[in-house]
C-alpha cells in the first residue's frame, strides 16, 4: 500500500463535477436521468465505507441499510422541524454521527465475533432498527414520512461523495489504516504486533456507520420520502454486492461498480417483468467467472502505475 | 393457563416449519460453512410445487407432499451443482454472494413464470379437516399432521445421519473434508446428498406451511428463512438436535410475543434472541465454543 | 534482577493441563532454548507469554530496568508494547501486504498521530510517515530484505518469509524477542545462516531472546542456557553441555528403553 499520489484523484474527481455540471446546464441530463446520479453517489457513499468494514479490516457486515436508515431518519426529522440550509447540514451531520454511536453500541459487543457470526449478527441489529422505525411515533411507522425538504443538489451531492471517497483513501493510506488493514490479513499476529484489534475494528464500524449515515441523510433529502421497508436486509445486499463485485479491499473498484450497477439497472429498467431475474443470474455468473470482483484488492492508480512501468509495488492481485 | 397452553399448541405448529428449514441451513453449513441464502427459496417453491399437485393435478394431501420433497430436493442438489461447487475454493464471501443472487434468481425467477400474486392452498377435505378439543385448547387435525410429518422426518433423518454409510460420511465431511477425502470418501457426492436432504425437508416445510397458513407467494420464503436460520444459529450451527431446538424455541418465542406482547415486534425479539445468544455463547446452546489455534 | 521471570506457571485446557509449574529466568542479553518433543507445551509457554492465553495460575514477570511489570492478564498488544515481540511456529505474515507494509504495520505504536490525523493527513502525518518509512526500510536494509520491500509477502520465498517474521518482530522495537521454531523447514546451510543471523540481532539490537527450536545444531550452537519441557513441566536446565548429557532429557526425547539402553 504504497501512498498514491493525491493528484491524479482530484483531477479525476474534477472532471467528473465538471462533466455532469456541464451537462445539466445544457440540458442532457433531465431529472430521470439525474435521479440515476443522485443513486450513484449515495451508492457511492455506502459501498465504499462498507468496503472499510467489509474489505479493508475484514469484518463481514450485514447491517450497513440499518445505519443509512437511522442517517435518513434524523436528517428527514430535523429538516422536517428546521427546513433550512443550516437545518439540512445539521441534519446530515446529527444522522451520521447518531448512526456512528449506534456503530460503537453495536460494535463492542459483537465485533469479538468472527465472520458468519458477526454477518448474523450486524443483519440482526438492522432488522432490529427496521422494527423499532416500524413502530415508533415519530417516523410515522410503515408508512413513513413524505414531503421531506429537498436540499440534495448536485453541488452538495458531490461535496459529500467527494469528501467520502477522500477521507477513506486518506484513512487506508495511513498508519491506523493500516492496523485495520492488518486485522484483516490475521488477526493473531496484529495484536501480537501491537495493534489494539478491537480498538480498530471498532474504529472501522463505527466510521462505516457514519458515512452510511451520510448516505442515508443525502438519500432522504433529495427523494423526499422514506420508510422502514428501504432499509431492509435486501437494501444491505444490494450495498454488499456492489462491495464484491468492485473488489474487496479496492475504492476505486467500490466506485466503479457503483456506477456499472446503476447503469444496468437502469437499463434492467426497460424489462420490468425479468429485470430482477437478469440482474441475479449476471450476479452468479460474475461470482463463478470472477470471484475477486473486477478490480481485487488493488486500486486504478495501481494499475496505471503498472502500466507506465513506474513503481508499480504490487507484483500481483491478490485473490480474495 | 389455555391461552398459554393454546398458545403453546400454534408455536409447536410454527416451531415445526422452522425446525424442518432450520436443519438445511444447519446440515448446509455443518459441511461446507456456507449460510445457504438461497435454501429459503427452495422451501417457497416446495410450497408451489404442493399447490400445483394439489390443484392442477388433484392429488391428495401426501402424495403433493412426496412430489414436493422430491422436486425440491433434485432443485438443491442442482443449486449446488451449478453454482456452489464450482466455488469450492474461493472466498467465503464470493460464495456467500453467489448464495444471495441465487436466492434472488429463484424468487424473482418464479414470479416471472407464477406471477407474483398471492396463491391460495385448496380446502382440505376429509380427515384433515377435523379439530380436537382438550379441555378449551383448539388442535386442529393439519397441526397434528405439521408436527407428526416433522417428528416422522427427523426421525428419519436422524437414522441417515447415525447408521448409514452416507450419514456417516456426512459427519466425516463436516468434521475434516480434507482427511475425509483421504479416507477415500467421496467429498463431491457426500456434499450432494447433503443439499438433497436439507431440500427435502425444506421443501416438506414449504407444502405444510401452505397448508396450515393457506397462502403464498414467491417471496414467502424470506422472512422465515431468516427466522429458520436464527433458529440454526440459535441451537448451535452444524449441529442437527441444536437446529430443532432452535426452530421450536423460535416458533413458541414468536407466537407468544405475537399473543402477549405487540405483534409488530415479534421479528425483533427474534433477532435480539440472536444478538443476546451470540454475544453470550456464540456457538450456540448446544455449542462448544472453539478458540483458534495459534 | 532478570529481565523475565515465570513463577509456578500453569496452562490447563478444560481438564487437560497442557503446562504446570513452570519457572522460567532470562537474563538480560542472554539466548535462552526451549526445547523438548512435540506436544510437550512450547508454544502455549509463547502464548502464555504473549497474552494470546491466559494463565490457569503463576505469574509473569517482566522488567526493563524500571522494575517488574506483571504480564499476567494483559492483552497481547499491551504486552507488544511492554517490549516483547514473537514469531508464529506457522508464518503468521500479513500475506497479502508488501514487505514494507509488514514492517511499518509493527511499527505503528510508534506513530504519533490518531485516527483523525490519518483522515484528514493533518500536522505531523507527513513528517511522521516519511520517518516511519524511512526507520522501516533501515531495517529491511538490515536484514538483508530492502530489495524486496515492494513484494507482497505471500510471494517471498520460505526462507524470506521467516526473516520477514523476525524483521516483523523486531520492528514492534522489542527487549524480549520469542523466536518459535525459525529454523522450521530450513536446509542445513539455511540453518547455519539463520543462526549467525539471529547473533547478529542479538548484539545489534540488545535483545534478550528466548527461542523454541527443534534443530539441535542451532540450539546447541547459539543457547547460552536450555530449558527442556516435557509433559508441561521443565525436566531439566543448564548449559547444552549439562543437557547433553542429563539422563531424563535422553528418556524424554529417545524414548525409555533407548535411555537405559
Amino acid at each position: 500500500m504504497k501512498n498514491r499520489k493525491l493528484l491524479p484523484l482530484l483531477l479525476a474527481l474534477l472532471a467528473a463535477y465538471a462533466g455532469v455540471w456541464a451537462m445539466m446546464s445544457t440540458g442532457v441530463i433531465n431529472d430521470y436521468s439525474f435521479a440515476v446520479i443522485v443513486t450513484i453517489c449515495i451508492n457511492i457513499i455506502l459501498a465504499t465505507s462498507l468496503n472499510l468494514v467489509t474489505g479493508f479490516t475484514g469484518q463481514f457486515s450485514l447491517g450497513h441499510a440499518g445505519f443509512m436508515s437511522i442517517g435518513a431518519y434524523t436528517c428527514a426529522i430535523i429538516t422536517k422541524s428546521n427546513p433550512t440550509l443550516p437545518g439540512f447540514f445539521l441534519g446530515v451531520f446529527a444522522g451520521a454521527a447518531l448512526a456512528a454511536l449506534v456503530g460503537i453500541l453495536v460494535g463492542l459487543p459483537t465485533l469479538r465475533l468472527r465472520g458468519d457470526y458477526l454477518a448474523i449478527a450486524t443483519l440482526g441489529m438492522s432488522e432490529i432498527i427496521r422494527v423499532i422505525f416500524l413502530n415508533l411515533k415519530i417516523t410515522n411507522g410503515a408508512a413513513g414520512l413524505s414531503f421531506l425538504p429537498q436540499f440534495v443538489d448536485w453541488n452538495y451531492l458531490f461535496f459529500f461523495t467527494a469528501a467520502t471517497i477522500l477521507l477513506l483513501r486518506n484513512f487506508i493510506n495511513s498508519s491506523p489504516g493500516r492496523a485495520c488493514i492488518s486485522v484483516r490479513e490475521d488477526e493473531i499476529a496484529a495484536e501480537s504486533m501491537g495493534v489494539n484489534t478491537t480498538k480498530y475494528k471498532v474504529a472501522a464500524f463505527s466510521m462505516g456507520a457514519f458515512f452510511a449515515g451520510v448516505a442515508g441523510a443525502l438519500y432522504a433529502s433529495y427523494f423526499y420520502f422514506i420508510k422502514p421497508d428501504l432499509f431492509n436486509f435486501n437494501k444491505s445486499i444490494d450495498i454488499l454486492v456492489i462491495v464484491v463485485l468492485g473488489g474487496m479491499g479496492s475504492l476505486s473498484g467500490s466506485v466503479i461498480s457503483a456506477i456499472l450497477l446503476q447503469l444496468i439497472t437502469a437499463w434492467l429498467a426497460s424489462f420490468p417483468e425479468i429485470r430482477m431475474v437478469l440482474y441475479a443470474a449476471m450476479l452468479v455468473a460474475i461470482m463463478l467467472f470472477r470471484p475477486q470482483g473486477l478490480l481485487g484488492s488493488t486500486e486504478v492508480g495501481d494499475l496505471f502505475a503498472r502500466r507506465f512501468g513506474r513503481l508499480g509495488t504490487r507484483k500481483s492481485e491478490r485473490e480474495v | 393457563m389455555e391461552v398459554l397452553l393454546q398458545q403453546l399448541v400454534n408455536g409447536l405448529s410454527l416451531g415445526s416449519i422452522y425446525a424442518l428449514v432450520a436443519l438445511g441451513y444447519t446440515m448446509v453449513y455443518g459441511i461446507i460453512k456456507l449460510i445457504n441464502f438461497a435454501h429459503c427459496d427452495i422451501y417457497m417453491i416446495g410450497a408451489y410445487l404442493g399447490y400445483f399437485c394439489m390443484t392442477s393435478l388433484g392429488l391428495s394431501f401426501f402424495p403433493s407432499l412426496l412430489i414436493a420433497m422430491a422436486g425440491s430436493m433434485v432443485l438443491g442438489v442442482l443449486i449446488e451443482k451449478i453454482a456452489y461447487k464450482p466455488l469450492r475454493n474461493a472466498a467465503r464471501i464470493s460464495l456467500l454472494i453467489t448464495a444471495i443472487g441465487m436466492s434472488l434468481f429463484l424468487e424473482y425467477g418464479t414470479m416471472f413464470f407464477v406471477s407474483p400474486k398471492v396463491r391460495t392452498y385448496p380446502a382440505l377435505s376429509g380427515f384433515m379437516t377435523k379439530s380436537f378439543h382438550l379441555g378449551n385448547v383448539l388442535i386442529t387435525m393439519q397441526q397434528i399432521v405439521i408436527l407428526a410429518t416433522t417428528v416422522v422426518l427427523m426421525l428419519a433423518l436422524q437414522y441417515i445421519v447415525r447408521y448409514t454409510r452416507s450419514g456417516k460420511a456426512m459427519r466425516a465431511v463436516a468434521l475434516d473434508k480434507d482427511a475425509a477425502q483421504l479416507m477415500g470418501i467421496d467429498v463431491d457426492r457426500t456434499i450432494s446428498i447433503t443439499f438433497a436432504i436439507g431440500s427435502a425437508l425444506a421443501g416438506a416445510a414449504g407444502v405444510l406451511v401452505g397448508v396450515y397458513y393457506n397462502t403464498i407467494n414467491p417471496l414467502m420464503g424470506a422472512t422465515p428463512g431468516l427466522k429458520a436460520f436464527v433458529a440454526a444459529v440459535f441451537g448451535g450451527i452444524g449441529l442437527i438436535p441444536g437446529a430443532m431446538l432452535g426452530g421450536y424455541f423460535i416458533g413458541i418465542v414468536e407466537v407468544l410475543v405475537a399473543g402477549y406482547g405487540n405483534s409488530m415486534y415479534r421479528d425483533a425479539v427474534v433477532f435480539a434472541i440472536l444478538i443476546l445468544i451470540l454475544i453470550l455463547k456464540p456457538a450456540g446452546l448446544l455449542g462448544k465454543n472453539v478458540g483458534e489455534k495459534v | 534482577m532478570p529481565i523475565l521471570k515465570v513463577k509456578s506457571l500453569s496452562k490447563s485446557f478444560g481438564g487437560l493441563s497442557a503446562v504446570s509449574a513452570v519457572n522460567l529466568e532470562l537474563e538480560a542479553g542472554e539466548l535462552v532454548g526451549l526445547i523438548g518433543p512435540n506436544g510437550a507445551g512450547k508454544t502455549t509457554i509463547f502464548n502464555l507469554l504473549t497474552g494470546v492465553y491466559r494463565p490457569t495460575q503463576g505469574e509473569i514477570l517482566l522488567d526493563r530496568g524500571k522494575g517488574p511489570v506483571s504480564l499476567v492478564g494483559k492483552k497481547p498488544y499491551t504486552i507488544c508494547a511492554e517490549g516483547v515481540a514473537r514469531t508464529f511456529q506457522n508464518i503468521r505474515l500479513f500475506r497479502a501486504l508488501s514487505v514494507l507494509d509488514n514492517v511499518r504495520i509493527a511499527m505503528h505504536q510508534n506513530v504519533k498521530y490518531g485516527i483523525p490525523g490519518g483522515l484528514f493527513h493533518l500536522g505531523s502525518y507527513k513528517k511522521e510517515e516519511e520517518a516511519l518509512e524511512q526507520h522501516a526500510m533501515e531495517l529491511l536494509s538490515m536484514l538483508g530484505l530492502a530489495e524486496k520491500s515492494g513484494e507482497l509477502a505471500a510471494n517471498l520465498s520460505y526462507g524470506e518469509q521467516r526473516h520477514l517474521e523476525i524483521a516483523r518482530a523486531l520492528a514492534t522495537n522489542p527487549s524480549l524477542l520469542l523466536l518459535d521454531e525459525p529454523a522450521a523447514g530450513m536446509n542445513p546451510a539455511e540453518t547455519a545462516q539463520l543462526t549467525s543471523f539471529i547473533a547478529q540481532i542479538r548484539r545489534d539490537f540488545g535483545l534478550t531472546i528466548l527461542l523454541i527450536e527443534h534443530d539441535m545444531s542451532l540450539v546447541m550452537a547459539i543457547c547460552e542456557r536450555i530449558y527442556v519441557l516435557d509433559y508441561g513441566t521443565v525436566i531439566a536446565a543448564g548449559t547444552p553441555q549439562e543437557i547433553k548429557n542429563n539422563k531424563r532429557v535422553i528418556e524424554a526425547y529417545l524414548g525409555e528403553d533407548m535411555g537405559n539402553a
